[in-house]
Formats: C-alpha cells, sequence, structure tokens
C-alpha cells in the first residue's frame, strides 16, 4: 500500500496493467494462430514461415484496429514486432518446453504424452553428465588458458609496440578462420604417425612423449580445449585490447611518478579498472564454450568413446542419430536452464565486485 | 493556463498520428494484398506457373558424387519426355537427414527423395503418408520392373505380411544403386612384405599373421572408419553371424539370448586380439571413414574395411592403387560369412502427397532402366541396381558383386535392435580398443541396457 500513495499511482498502476494485458493478450494470439496455422497447413503444400507470418500480422493488425483502436493506438505499432518476435522466439521455447514432455520420433504426426519421464532419464544419463564436465573441463581451460593468453597480448599491443596493428591482425586471424578448417589442421597436427607434434618430439630427444593424442583418452579432450583456446583467443584479445585502452595514460604517468614499478601498476590501476571487461570477456568465453561442438564434430566426433563428448553434440545425437526428439528437446531445456544460472551467478559475481 | 498548454500540445500531436496512422494503415493493406496474391497463386488462377511446375519433377539427395551423373540424365529425360527433372543436392548426408527430417515435419517433401537412417526411420516415414507404395507399378507387366532389380536390393525397401513395424505390406522405394562392404587389402604392399599379392588370408589366423608380416616391414595393418559407430557395428556384425549363425543373432535381437552368451563375448574379444597384437593403424578409434580412406589409398595401411562405394573414392584419392577385394576372414569355418550391408545404399522414395506420382513413377522407371544404370555405374563406379547392367562395370566392382549373395542388412531382419543397445556396442567396443573395458564388461553392459530398454518398451 505504501507504494501507492495517491489516485494517481494507482491509476498509472492500471494503465501499466492494461498494456501488459495488451502485450500478453497479442503474444498468446500470435503464438496460437502461428500453430493453428502449422497445423492445418498440412494440407497446404506451399506454407512457409514468412507466410505464417503476414497472415498473423496481418489479422492481429485488423482485429486490433477494429476492436481497440480506440483504446490501444500504441500497441498498434508494436504489432508487428511482437509477432515477429512471438512467432520465431516465444513459439519455438514453448514447443521445445512442450515436446520436452513427450515420446516422438520426430516424423509421425501422433506423440506420446510421458510427463518428466524424460528429464529424469537425462538426470540418470552417465554420458550426459560427462558431456558437462568436459564441456566444463574445456571452459575452464579457456577460462585460464585461453584468457590469459589474451591479456599478456593486449597488454603487449598496447604499448608502443613496433608494427602492432600488424600483430593485431595476426591474434584476431583464428576467430575469423573456420571451425572445420581450423580442425582438420590440428587433427594433422596430433596425427599420431604423421603428425607435426609428434615429429618434433622425435627431433628433440623424446619419442617416448609421442603418441596418438587425439584417440589417446588421457589427451584426447586437453587436446581439444587446447585448439578451443587456439581458437578463441582472438576474441578476448579484442575486447582486452579496447579495455585497456580506455584507461587514461595520466594515471599511468602518476603512478610513476609515485614510483610504482610495472607489476604494481598493473595491479593498481590496470586490474581494478579492468573488472568490468574481465567480466564480460569470462561471460563470452563461458557461454561460448560450454556451447562449443564444432571443433569437437571435426576432430573426434566426441570420441574416443565419450572422452571429448559435449552437450550439444547429445542433444544433436538423440535428436538425428536416436530419433528421440522429445528427449533431445528435455536435454536443450536442461542444457538451458544451467547455461541461465551460470549466467545469474556470473553477473551477481560481477555486481559485488563492483562494489567492492 | 495549464490545460490550454497541454490542448494546444494534443492538437499538435493529432495531424502527426495521422500521418504514421495512414502510414500504418498503407502498410497493413500492402501486407494483405500480399497474402490475397499468394492465395491467388495457390488457388491455380496462375496457369503459367503451374503449367510448368506440372512439368518439372523435383528429386532431394545428398550424394556428391552422382550429382553431375544425374544432371545429365536428367538433360536426357527431358529431351525424350518433356518433363524437367530438377535434382537437388543437399549435403553433407547428415546435412540431409536433418533436411528430409524437417520437410517431413512441415509435409513439404518434393515429389522424389532419398531417405538415410533405420527401417524403423522409413517405417514412420510411411506411417505419415509421406511414402508411396510402388508395389502396383512394379507387379505391371508381369514384373517387368521388379524383376530387373537384385533381389537382396528389393528387400531392405519392402515390408512383408506381419513385419513388426505394423507397415501394410508393399514394395516402398526403387533401388539406384547397391552396395555392401568387404575387406580390401593393398598388393604392392603384401608384395613388399613378401606375401602372394594374388592370395588375400582365408581365415582369421592367416590375416593376424599376414599382419604381423606386414608389420616387420612397417606397414600398418588395418584401417576403417571406427570413429564411427555404424561401421564398428557392421564388422562386429559380420562376425557375429559367422561365429554363432544367423538365428543365435536374431535370437539375440529378440531379447532370447543375453548379450554374455560365450559366443557374444567371443566376437567382442576379436577386437581385443586386433589391439593385442597391435593389428590396426593408429587413431583408428576416433577415424571417419574419409579419413580412413586417405589412409589406405595413400598406402599407409595394408588392409581395409570398407564399402563398394570405396572404388570411385580410392580413384579419386590415388588411381594407381593396386588392390582387391574378398570376404572378411572366417573365424567360424562350419558358418558363412554374412557381409553387412548387402541392399541399396540408395533408394529412391516417391512422396505419396505428390500430386505428379504418375509422372514420378515413369521417371523412375526409365532411371532404374539398364542403359541409364550402366551409365551411371559407368560415371560414378557404384553397383547398379539393375542385374542387367552388370556386364560393363570394373573388375574391382565386379568382386563386390560377385559376393552378393552372401549379404545381409539390418533393415530385412525381422527386428531391429534398439539405438540405446546399438550406441553402447559401438562406443563399448571403443572402448575395447583403448583398453579401457574387456569383452566380459561390455557383454554385461550391453546385457543390462538390452534389459532396461525392453522392460521400457512393456
Amino acid at each position: 500500500m505504501i507504494l501507492f500513495k495517491n489516485i494517481y499511482d494507482w491509476y498509472r498502476a492500471l494503465k501499466g496493467f492494461r498494456k501488459g494485458l495488451a502485450t500478453s493478450i497479442i503474444v498468446i494470439l500470435s503464438v496460437s494462430l502461428a500453430e493453428l496455422i502449422y497445423q492445418k497447413s498440412h494440407n497446404l503444400r506451399f506454407i512457409s514461415p514468412i507466410i505464417i507470418l503476414l497472415v498473423v500480422s496481418a489479422l492481429i493488425g485488423l482485429i486490433t484496429k477494429i476492436i481497440l483502436v480506440r483504446q490501444f493506438r500504441s500497441f498498434l505499432f508494436i504489432v508487428p514486432a511482437l509477432a515477429i518476435f512471438s512467432i520465431f522466439y516465444i513459439y519455438p521455447f514453448i514447443k521445445v518446453l512442450q515436446l520436452g514432455h513427450y515420446n516422438w520420433d520426430g516424423i509421425l504426426p501422433t506423440m506420446k504424452f510421458v510427463g518428466l519421464y524424460n528429464f529424469i532419464e537425462v538426470m540418470k544419463d552417465k554420458v550426459w553428465w560427462q558431456s558437462m564436465f568436459n564441456a566444463g573441463y574445456i571452459t575452464f581451460i579457456a577460462l585460464t588458458f585461453q584468457n590469459a593468453l589474451a591479456l599478456i597480448l593486449a597488454l603487449a599491443c598496447d604499448r608502443q609496440m613496433k608494427a602492432g596493428n600488424f600483430y593485431r591482425i595476426i591474434f584476431f586471424i583464428p576467430p575469423v578462420l573456420s571451425a572445420v578448417v581450423v580442425g582438420l589442421v590440428w587433427q594433422w597436427l596430433y596425427d599420431g604417425d604423421y603428425g607435426l607434434l609428434n615429429h618434433w618430439l622425435y627431433a628433440i630427444g623424446f619419442p617416448n612423449l609421442a603418441r596418438s593424442w587425439l584417440s589417446d583418452p588421457k589427451t584426447a579432450l586437453t587436446c581439444v580445449a587446447i585448439v578451443h583456446s587456439w581458437k578463441g583467443f582472438g576474441w578476448g584479445f579484442v575486447i582486452l585490447l579496447a579495455g585497456l585502452q580506455t584507461i587514461p595514460h595520466e594515471f599511468y604517468e602518476a603512478a610513476r611518478v609515485e614510483g610504482a614499478n610495472s607489476w604494481q601498476v598493473f595491479k593498481g590501476i590496470t586490474v581494478p579498472l579492468m573488472i568490468p571487461v574481465f567480466v564480460l570477456v569470462a561471460i563470452l568465453t563461458v557461454l561460448g564454450s560450454m556451447q562449443s561442438f564444432v571443433l569437437i564434430l571435426t576432430m573426434t566426433d566426441g570420441g574416443p568413446v565419450f572422452h571429448t563428448v559435449v552437450p550439444v553434440t547429445r542433444i544433436l545425437n538423440s535428436m538425428i542419430g536416436s530419433s528421440r526428439f522429445g528427449y533431445a528437446c528435455s536435454q536443450s531445456i536442461i542444457f538451458g536452464a544451467i547455461l541461465l544460472a551460470i549466467s545469474f551467478i556470473q553477473k551477481r559475481v560481477s555486481q559485488n565486485m563492483r562494489q567492492a | 493556463m495549464k490545460n490550454q498548454k497541454s490542448k494546444i500540445k494534443n492538437q499538435n500531436h493529432i495531424p502527426k498520428f495521422k500521418k504514421v496512422f495512414k502510414f500504418f494503415n498503407f502498410s497493413l493493406s500492402f501486407w494483405i494484398l500480399i497474402f490475397g496474391l499468394w492465395i491467388f497463386n495457390s488457388s491455380g488462377c496462375a496457369q503459367r506457373d503451374d503449367a510448368l511446375a506440372k512439368k518439372t519433377i523435383t528429386v532431394w539427395h545428398w550424394m556428391t558424387d552422382r550429382e553431375s551423373a544425374f544432371q545429365e540424365l536428367a538433360k536426357r529425360y527431358e529431351d525424350e519426355t518433356g518433363i524437367r527433372i530438377n535434382f537437388e543436392l543437399y549435403a553433407p548426408s547428415d546435412v540431409y537427414s536433418q533436411k528430409v527430417r524437417a520437410a517431413a515435419q512441415g509435409r513439404t517433401l518434393p515429389d522424389i527423395y532419398g531417405l538415410l537412417g533405420e527401417k524403423r526411420d522409413f517405417a514412420a516415414f510411411i506411417k505419415s503418408g509421406q511414402v508411396a507404395d510402388l508395389s502396383e507399378a512394379m507387379n505391371e507387366e508381369n514384373g517387368l520392373w521388379k524383376e530387373c532389380f537384385f533381389s537382396k536390393a528389393l528387400e531392405v525397401v519392402e515390408f512383408k505380411e506381419n513385419n513388426t513395424y505394423a507397415i501394410l505390406p508393399g514394395i516402398y522405394g526403387a533401388p539406384i544403386d547397391i552396395m555392401n562392404i568387404q575387406m580390401l587389402y593393398n598388393k604392392k604392399l603384401f608384395k613388399k612384405a613378401r606375401l602372394d599379392p594374388e592370395r588375400p588370408p582365408s581365415n582369421w589366423e592367416e590375416f593376424i599373421d599376414d599382419i604381423q608380416k606386414l608389420k616387420k616391414v612397417g606397414v600398418p595393418g588395418l584401417v576403417s572408419g571406427w570413429g564411427e559407430i555404424w561401421m564398428i557395428d557392421c564388422f562386429a556384425s559380420n562376425y557375429a553371424f559367422n561365429i554363432m549363425g544367423e538365428d543365435k543373432v536374431i535370437a539375440t535381437l529378440k531379447g532370447d539370448l543375453p548379450y554374455t552368451d560365450p559366443e557374444w563375448i567371443k566376437v567382442f574379444s576379436l577386437f581385443k586380439e586386433l589391439v593385442d597384437k597391435d593389428a590396426l593403424a593408429s587413431g583408428i578409434v576416433i577415424m571417419k571413414n574419409k579419413v580412413a580412406e586417405q589412409t589406405f589409398a595413400n598406402e599407409r595401411a595394408a588392409f581395409a574395411f570398407n564399402g563398394s562405394w570405396c572404388v570411385n573414392v580410392y580413384d579419386g584419392m590415388n588411381p594407381r592403387l593396386e588392390y582387391a577385394a574378398f570376404l572378411p576372414p572366417k573365424v567360424n569355418g562350419k558358418n558363412p560369412m554374412y557381409i553387412w550391408g548387402g541392399g541399396s545404399s540408395f533408394s529412391f522414395l516417391v512422396n505419396d502427397r505428390s500430386s505428379k506420382k504418375l509422372e514420378t513413377i515413369k521417371f523412375l522407371k526409365w532411371l532404374t532402366d539398364k542403359d541409364q544404370q550402366v551409365y551411371l555405374s559407368s560415371e560414378t563406379k557404384n553397383l547398379p541396381s539393375n542385374k542387367f547392367a552388370l556386364a560393363k562395370i570394373p573388375k574391382i566392382l565386379a568382386q563386390f558383386a560377385d559376393d552378393m549373395d552372401s549379404t545381409t542388412n539390418p533393415g530385412i531382419w525381422p527386428v531391429t535392435e534398439s539405438p540405446a543397445v546399438i550406441e553402447a556396442l559401438g562406443k563399448g567396443i571403443q572402448s575395447i580398443l583403448i583398453k579401457e573395458k574387456t569383452p566380459e564388461s561390455l557383454a554385461q553392459e550391453l546385457q543390462a541396457i538390452k534389459e532396461k530398454e525392453s522392460q521400457e518398451s512393456f
């Protein structure tokens, strides 16, 4: 009650509620119409999502114009955007949530409702949790090794060095390269018989270390994580370099005048001022690494056995390999929830760090 | 004063709002017009486009190596009949598989398409009403069309009475070519190891002995795409049929014989023996078949386990490769060596919803006719599905064709194994290859999964 001090507050609240209600009605109408048209469209050969979108936009626009024009004029203008958002984002999301509760092979029109069975199965699936562990390991390597490399190179390029722009381009080449090409090239480097890595090991007198790096369960995951880090450090490098360049040089000059050495300058000026950038890079690294799969598909396809399998390859396998669409959707929902939780934790940590 | 100001403000807003409102009305009308045009178009009023569409048959496939031959055949068919054949290539195969499934869900499959997957996927497509039964067309003129195919090829696209998938009996596809998977050996490397290049190993012991001799001259033994579990499954199935016989393998699939049976353990022990005797090429456990093909073509392994499609692949990679095919060496001399994949590697299915079904079937009859099959076979170096087109195939392909009678295919078995068990079998054998599991522990694990799957299916 304290929130509503006078009648005007009540009026504003009611107006906000009306707007929210109208938005919800438009979203529900769009999604329902999209589903209805999708169900009915099975007999129409050339129906496409674009046509569905047009029909939904036109119908909703028309209904809104006729019925609600006097009260909700402003809503007329957001109808197309809201319809697009509803059909291409909210509708698929609801569909995945729905399919997660069904047993469906992805082809037959009939689906069997299984409730939470798929989710319970995912929880009990040891391979799924191994894939989560593998993704976590790759993320850990990326957070430490990849970002440390990115920071060192960004610090080097931030100084007035010769051919700085050349190095910036060179460091940004790996992220631009196709993951498939990178995977195939590194696969050759790691090859047990003809690989460059083993060739060097023989050349420098360590033949006992030579092995088939990607098919050895002890080294496969680390090898994949190294390639992932090599391919990804360029993004961190660019963001960190941009962050470093926003720090005023006067701070460094003042610190030098006070007699601070390089480490003290880094610890006392660079790190505190770069915390928001570190957090951003960390969030991007975690989300990127957890969802990485192209490199893995190219290099090991999740093998040997399940030693390099990651959640996305498991979802793909459930959907395409085993024709278990419902199960794949429940895996996706759980994986999405885990990523969401990680993002919230990181956001919270970053807020605390900023306050500190 | 305040009221006056707000009135003026509102008056200023009205014309602006009207303009925006007019713009909105205009855009809304535009979309409605577009929608109307679409309805007009799809209702058959646009006769010119419709007439063109009636003369075009769309075909989806994933095989890059057959694309140019298909395009040439499409030209020939258009010249003969005036009907345009639009071959659409979607590669690689996993992308194609996704596209076909998505199109099946949206009911937008083309007139003709190929299907990648197991028999249960095939059955699902039929149940969803998107595969036409070609039995009637096959049996016309005393079964003229049906008789031209290898019986093994037809079995893969056929559903018989009382099948486990509850599909009405019939023939639901037209095989375009056939394949089987066998062992291959490099004659040049055999000579290097002082082995007779015209005499491949005839049993398992000889096979292991030959590999030891090859290793002494620095030649790795067997290479295959065992990073792909279907290739492992295929090799294991061959030896399961050889060691235990067909009845016991089918009994296992039905759940009547456990995977812990000593003969299954003997099958898994073969993989352990290959590892213990260092008979496999390095990295085989994660090797995709394409890489395995490169390895064999570049003479970096003496033996390969590969399908008949390899003839075209090896020819492209190393035209001077001297090799020959032979049946996988037997472990048990009493049972025959059934080889996996004896059927159509590729069949075309007719969309039951197609408005051009009759024209489509006519085109398929033409495509599987002798002349077209000879052309396809010579261009793509694959085994033709038409048995009358075998006369002009290369010697190495003839070796594959000779053993067609020894082939089998999960598509013709009365039951198929569940995906969970198939995955556990393939991954379990990979575990044996990297020494994480023993044949006994794999057998127990497989049986546990099999029992769980059986309980859930009830």
